[in-house]
């Protein structure tokens, strides 16, 4: 019988220096003690034994399981902001992902590119910009986000804000404009918007675009309503993937229900925004109510996808719930008072260095330190 | 339904064996017999090379009180006391007997011990005599449980017949077979402990043998016997507790410190063998499993018989076997030697292939929260991997390492296949090495100072 471990090394070192009588008897007990199983069996074709600690099982689950079911779901969003903005979607959300990949794989470990976590974020980066972006930004925020937002904080576990986003935050400081202007939805899916294909620092805006508000870009500045209907289908402006929020809760709902997402993130997200909301809009009519705030913009992706990102959520379930009520809550003072239409994506970068903070404070309590509860028997 | 908070759902994995007779294996040509099959002090050789002895003879004494007598399990010569070969890797001093091929291994005539006329203190030896430790897995000697301190009353017995680990159903079948031992063995410890209640938790995976159970109590017993969610870690003395009772052993503590007592059902149902015919504990229930395993069976195996030959009987290893493992798969020992013999403490012998072992590459730690969602006691594994990587142990114990019992919920959950809990073994073993040479260097200063 082979086994990994030499058996008998440890014994003969022993032996070295003792008293013949001892070697034989030890050499005698060897061939019982360890190679018993052999004398029954031939050399060839019996089992090798293999040496592990405990656990000898494994629930099936993996990281790259959870990161490329990710990305599956988001297939469909995909598919529809195609729809809705033609195959210029494609091309943004090829762009963004190539910008990770490709850093990933040059600069991150060895096939760490397997794991799904760089196309992960590649697709969420991409599906944060307005169709009509130039693609050369698109890779550089793939780029930017993996090398800056990931591999240089030790790469993947060990970041602390969310990598897409740090990318689209990069991306809207260096080209506000062109972060800016979102095109008209495309007449067929076979559309391309002529700007994708603007050369590297060329200005953008000088490209003819029918640009087309988004919704709270009207609410804010012109102070005009869109209708919900319209929001929850996703036929307005806005990013790739801000438009399809019905399709993104389902594709959401599947994941918490493999367990893939902590669902108390996105609820906690939701009820802030709507409860805040809710009560300024009693305050003060003029401005939006609950369902439009939650229909409109980021907030629904950023809930779903992004905030729930496991290496930049917290670990405990109390922190789920207090880091999602502060995503909610800043997103709502950001989008009322701030300077920008949107603040989603600052408000869950905000709570992602909050982090740390939040799981020490959340820790559970150690088993036995704290006080029993009543006798039931 | 009982139960606790946490702990994770492996597949149960015991059709193999739950509906198989317990069957008895005839005995080896060989035994190898270690001292040290228990916690606590090993016990002290009565017996050398070339003695005679008879089957349930004593060949080592129980050196102190948390230490158990170990006894021959089967006629014939004693070849030599050894070191062999031990189930947990190390090599270990043994008696090595080869057995008589003639004898009928009957065993010789005891006197039973009258259980009604022995104070506490009389079973309490007697258990200790007998050789009778945790047949769980964890081994600790039994009789220790029976003799509380003062300072901590004991009202209730707790018979642990959950079985949470995957594959095992050694103690299934003793319930289902030999309920009214369970009861005899328990209807002792009442009498040892001056208790007077008991509740026997079984997870309720096994009707069969909550039925038998029920069915078979004593009418002058106070005596319940209660179906728990199937869920592991169940049979853990201190989750148990909290699913049955609703006690929670304080951090630190012991079940005597809310006032119970837990024990196996195998090793109760070993507690009345001893008081029914005054033999003391020389073979145990083994439960052979795994798809590794060309017959798995329920086997009662005298205590000493090596792995290869327990194989042997039962077909041999399939060709794709990879792991022979003592014990469940969530805590049990992979075993490198098949020479090594099993234990009172060995539940079983799970042999697993390629297929059933989960082997995949170690990633990073990903946040994703599993462990802490896995842990029975609200450790936080993620961080304590963190500091167990870099060498932190005193932080670690501030984090109450000292609550783990490495079983094994962090690393079955954990996505990126991260070995949390041989991490957290490996850095208890290390703080009590640490520990100890604290005390020695402080007695040698005090020495020094004097």
């Amino acid at each position: 019988m082979n086994v990994d471990r030499g058996a008998g090394d440890g014994g003969h070192e022993r032996l070295r220096g003792e008293p013949e009588r001892r070697r034989e008897a030890d050499g005698g007990g060897d061939r019982e003690a360890g190679g018993s199983g052999a004398s029954g069996a031939s050399a060839s074709g019996t089992p090798r034994l293999h040496l592990a600690p405990s656990p000898h099982i494994h629930s099936p689950d993996s990281t790259p399981r959870i990161m490329w079911t990710v990305v599956a779901t988001l297939v469909p969003v995909i598919a529809a902001s195609t729809w809705f903005f033609g195959l210029s979607a494609l091309l943004v959300l090829a762009a963004a992902t190539l910008g990770c990949f490709i850093v990933e794989r040059t600069l991150g470990e060895r096939g760490s590119v397997g794991d799904g976590s760089a196309v992960i974020t590649g697709l969420l980066l991409g599906l944060t910009l307005p169709a009509g972006i130039p693609l050369w930004m698109a890779f550089l925020g793939g780029a930017f986000a993996i090398g800056f937002g990931k591999l240089i904080f030790g790469g993947l576990g060990q970041n602390i804000f969310n990598p897409a986003l740090l990318g689209r935050a990069f991306l809207q400081a260096a080209f506000p404009t062109a972060l800016t202007t979102w095109p008209a939805l495309a007449e067929r899916w076979t559309h391309i918007y002529a700007s994708n294909l603007a050369l590297p620092l060329l200005s953008p805006g000088k490209v003819d675009v029918v640009t087309m508000a988004t919704p709270l870009g009207l609410m804010k500045f012109e102070h005009q309503g869109t209708d919900l209907l319209k929001l929850a289908i996703g036929n307005t402006g806005g990013s790739l993937g801000e438009t399809a929020g019905v399709l993104i809760l389902v594709c959401g709902a599947y994941l918490a229900w493999k367990r893939y997402l902590n669902w108390r993130i996105p609820v906690a997200i939701f009820a802030a925004v709507a409860a805040l909301s809710a009560l300024l809009h009693a305050v003060r009519p003029s401005l939006p109510g609950a369902p439009f705030m939650l229909l409109s913009g980021g907030l629904i992706l950023g809930a779903v996808y992004m905030a729930t990102d496991m290496v930049t959520s917290p670990v405990t379930n109390l922190g789920s719930w207090i880091f999602g009520l502060g995503i909610g809550l800043i997103t709502v003072v950001i989008r009322l008072w701030g300077g920008l239409a949107e603040g989603v994506m600052y408000s869950i970068l905000f709570m992602n260095a909050l982090v740390p903070f939040i799981d020490q404070a959340t820790r559970p309590a150690t088993f036995g330190t704290r006080a029993a509860r009543k006798e039931t028997a | 339904m009982g139960t606790f908070h946490h702990g994770v759902h492996p597949p149960e994995l015991k059709e193999l064996t739950s509906s198989l007779p317990i069957r008895r294996m005839p005995f080896p040509e060989l035994l190898a017999i270690p001292l040290r099959q228990h916690a606590g002090a090993p016990a002290r050789s009565l017996v050398k090379r070339g003695d005679r002895v008879e089957r349930g003879d004593k060949v080592g004494q129980a050196v102190g009180f948390i230490s158990s007598s170990v006894h021959a399990s089967a006629a014939g010569t004693v070849r030599d006391v050894r070191l062999w070969p031990h189930p947990d890797g190390s090599m270990a001093e043994t008696v090595v007997i080869e057995v008589d091929p003639v004898s009928p291994q009957s065993l010789r005539p005891r006197i039973v011990p009258e259980w009604e006329g022995l104070t506490p203190q009389e079973v309490v030896a007697a258990i200790q005599d007998a050789g009778v430790v945790g047949l769980g897995g964890a081994a600790f000697p039994a009789h220790v449980k029976l003799a509380p301190p003062p300072d901590a009353p004991v009202n209730v017995i707790v018979a642990n017949g959950a079985e949470c680990e995957p594959y095992l159903t050694s103690d299934h079948r003793t319930m289902v077979e030999y309920p009214e031992r369970v009861h005899f063995g328990l209807r002792i410890m009442m009498h040892a402990l001056d208790v007077d209640r008991a509740v026997i938790g079984v997870e309720a995976n096994k009707p069969d043998a909550i039925e038998a159970l029920r069915s078979t109590v004593p009418e002058d017993l106070d005596i319940r016997v209660e179906g728990l969610r199937v869920k592991y870690p169940q049979g853990a003395e201190k989750m148990m507790l909290e699913s049955l009772l609703g006690r929670r052993v304080p951090s630190g503590m012991l079940p005597m410190h809310v006032g119970a007592v837990v024990q196996n059902v195998g090793s109760i149902a070993a507690i009345a063998e001893v008081f029914e015919t005054g033999y003391p504990l020389i073979e145990r229930i083994v439960t052979v499993t795994g798809p590794g395993i060309r017959r798995p069976a329920n086997l009662i195996v005298p205590v000493g018989t090596r792995i290869a030959d327990v194989l042997e009987f039962c077909g041999g290893m399939t060709p794709d076997a990879e792991r022979i493992v003592f014990g469940g798969p969530m805590m049990g020992n992979a075993q490198p030697e098949p020479g090594a013999p099993v234990l009172k403490g060995t539940t079983g012998i799970v042999v697993l292939t390629g297929e059933a072992i989960a082997r995949e590459r170690e990633l990073a730690c990903i946040r994703c929260g599993r462990c802490l969602e896995a842990c029975p006691v609200f450790l936080d594994p993620a961080d304590l991997g963190r500091l167990a990587r870099a060498g932190h142990y005193d932080e670690m114990l501030e984090m109450h390492l000292s609550e783990c019992m490495l079983c094994g919920c962090c690393s079955y959950v954990c996505p990126s296949h991260i070995p949390l809990s041989q991490m957290f073994g490996l850095a208890k073993a290390m703080t009590r090495k640490i520990e100890r040479r604290r005390k020695e260097e402080e007695e040698s200063a005090a020495g020094a100072a004097a």
